[in-house]
């Protein structure tokens, strides 16, 4: 059953086509991954998806468990039940770090923000004091963010880039607390345009210039990308991209 | 209302029953409550509009817990003027919670005019925090004249939250000497026509004199803010930092000039200011987790307000 359907999806920012015709479906209960080369729109999809303020002028179809999506803002997208992992999470100033988590919890009790912080890989003891802000740095701000999704329960979750910025020790828990949101039922969305975090996904997407160009298990999309896209030879040009392509 | 009442509206009614704390409760132009504690010299001098205080912490004492005073004014109009002498000898210790507390303000004027005189090593710490009333009809106007000797630390925190601001005009001047630190820090949050002056200003005049002035101020509806943050380095190794960031709402209105001037070739002096709206990436993330729009810009102004 697909709990996110995309027809044609089509976004132009300062009149350059950025997403182009793009359709989607994601399987419920799956964990994806939407790989391509930088400039291909894969954070314009997510943030498109999410209804983020610069992306709302979409032409096309975008639906979520049936629903469309169209004229919801994201906060009403959110209590659907879908959310957002930026590639470059904000700082806050004033909050700390369980005041931040605890804000989109579902269960606010202290152990559970505990719990949240731990599966994340930050250490509860160590970061229960802490502000969530600049003194973070860019890899505890993307574990935090990651605490606040398993926190809010989401039924979609799309994480941009989520190992940037991680350090090698941290990505198995990273790895692991997208298993534990998957085994909680979410669907989750793996922005990237890394090989290693392809291999998380059971099926994958292939972006380039706007459009999906290919989709199936991720061995076969894998095999493509390392070979063709990383370099790519035709960069986000999919039109001299035909030949040869999976 | 009674001293009692002034009492729980500042939320220190247990603090002031407690006889190892000293304090001191001032209703219109009236002492309602006081208590002290060793080292603390308190006389003051009733007035018709207001009172006159003369603080003095003997060199050397160390009053080990915050001294807790209440400036209040319980009626709906008045003025009350607070003149302070506030002197801490050497190497003496002291913090002072103030809670300026007007719940029934329409036609109210708070006056206080301090002068403070920290002495060579001693330390001195002030949280000055605001309650006023919802219909914001009072007028706060706080003045001081500080002065940090060698080795001396000061820290001032002013913080008005609760209750509408009116019209509130903080000036503060504080001049440094030697190895002396300073840190003034503002949080203020206006809406309706509330009207925001604050100026403060450090004159880093010692060898490594060092001096933070940080204002967070958060502007809705028709309020408007007016922030001078003034810092001049005028010695080797002084070393400042002016921070200062509001957030506008609504048809609110800021202007903020950070004013700093280094006047020795081995001082050094930054300064940040940000002003606008509530910043995009944070609300769209915390709407992201659910929250509304309005729950999102909350959250963001109440910890900008916060971070000082």
């Amino acid at each position: 059953m697909n709990l996110l359907e995309i027809d044609n999806l089509g976004l132009a920012l300062n009149g350059t086509p950025i997403l182009d015709g793009l359709d989607m479906d994601l399987w419920e209960g799956h964990v994806h991954a939407v790989v391509g080369p930088n400039g291909a729109g894969k954070s314009t999809l997510a943030g498109t998806v999410m209804g983020l303020e610069d992306y709302r002028r979409y032409t096309g179809e975008i639906r979520f468990d049936g629903t469309s999506l169209a004229g919801l803002g994201v906060d009403e997208r959110a209590r659907l039940g879908m959310t957002l992992g930026w590639q470059e999470p904000a700082r806050f100033e004033g909050l700390r770090v369980p005041e931040f988590v605890r804000l989109a919890a579902r269960d606010k009790d202290e152990d559970a923000v505990r719990s949240c912080l731990s599966r994340s890989g930050l250490d509860p003891d160590r970061y229960w004091d802490r502000a969530a802000d600049k003194t973070l740095s860019g890899g505890e701000r993307k574990k935090l963010e990651l605490a606040s999704i398993l926190a809010m329960q989401p039924r979609l979750v799309m994480l941009d880039e989520p190992d940037s910025g991680i350090d090698v020790e941290s990505l198995s828990r990273i790895h692991d607390a997208i298993g534990a949101l998957k085994a909680g039922g979410a669907t989750v969305v793996l922005i990237t345009h890394s090989a290693e975090v392809l291999d998380w996904a059971e099926h994958a997407f292939l972006m380039c210039c706007g459009r999906i160009v290919d989709k199936g298990n991720v061995d076969k999309i894998s095999h493509y990308f390392k070979d063709r896209c990383i370099p790519c030879d035709h960069k986000n040009r999919p039109d001299l991209g035909q030949e040869g392509a999976p | 209302m009674t001293t009692t009442d002034l009492f729980e509206v500042a939320k220190i009614h247990r603090q002031v029953r407690d006889p190892d704390v000293a304090h001191l409760a001032i209703g219109l132009n009236k002492v309602v409550s006081r208590n002290g504690v060793e080292g603390l010299a308190v006389e003051t001098e009733e007035v018709a509009d207001g009172v006159n205080i003369d603080v003095t912490v003997a060199e050397g004492a160390v009053i080990a817990k915050p001294v807790h005073m209440c400036f209040g004014l319980l009626q709906e109009a008045g003025i009350q003027k607070i003149t302070m002498r506030l002197t801490v000898e050497p190497r003496a210790r002291l913090a002072v919670m103030a809670h300026c507390v007007f719940p029934n303000a329409e036609d109210v004027r708070h006056l206080m005019d301090a002068v403070i005189r920290v002495g060579e090593g001693a330390a001195y710490s002030y949280f000055e925090r605001h309650i006023h009333s919802p219909q914001g009809g009072i007028t706060v106007v706080p003045k001081a004249d500080i002065h940090l000797a060698r080795g001396a630390r000061f820290k001032t925190d002013f913080e008005l939250l609760e209750g509408r601001v009116g019209h509130i005009d903080i000036d503060y001047e504080t001049t440094c000497d030697a190895d002396s630190r300073l840190e003034m820090n503002a949080a203020v949050s206006g809406r309706g026509d509330d009207r925001i002056n604050i100026r403060e200003i450090g004159h880093l005049n010692g060898e490594r004199a060092r001096g933070v002035l940080t204002s967070r101020v958060a502007v809705r509806d028709d309020a408007s803010a007016d922030i001078y943050n003034e810092l001049t380095a005028s010695a080797a190794g002084a070393v400042g930092h002016v921070d200062c960031k509001e957030i506008v709402q609504g048809r609110a209105v800021a202007h903020a000039v950070p004013v700093v001037q280094v006047n020795h070739p081995k001082a050094h002096i930054t300064h940040e200011a940000a002003l606008g709206s509530v910043d995009s990436r944070q609300l769209e993330t915390l709407m992201a987790r659910g929250l509304s729009e309005d729950e999102a810009t909350e959250v963001i102004i109440d910890g900008l307000l916060r971070s000082t």
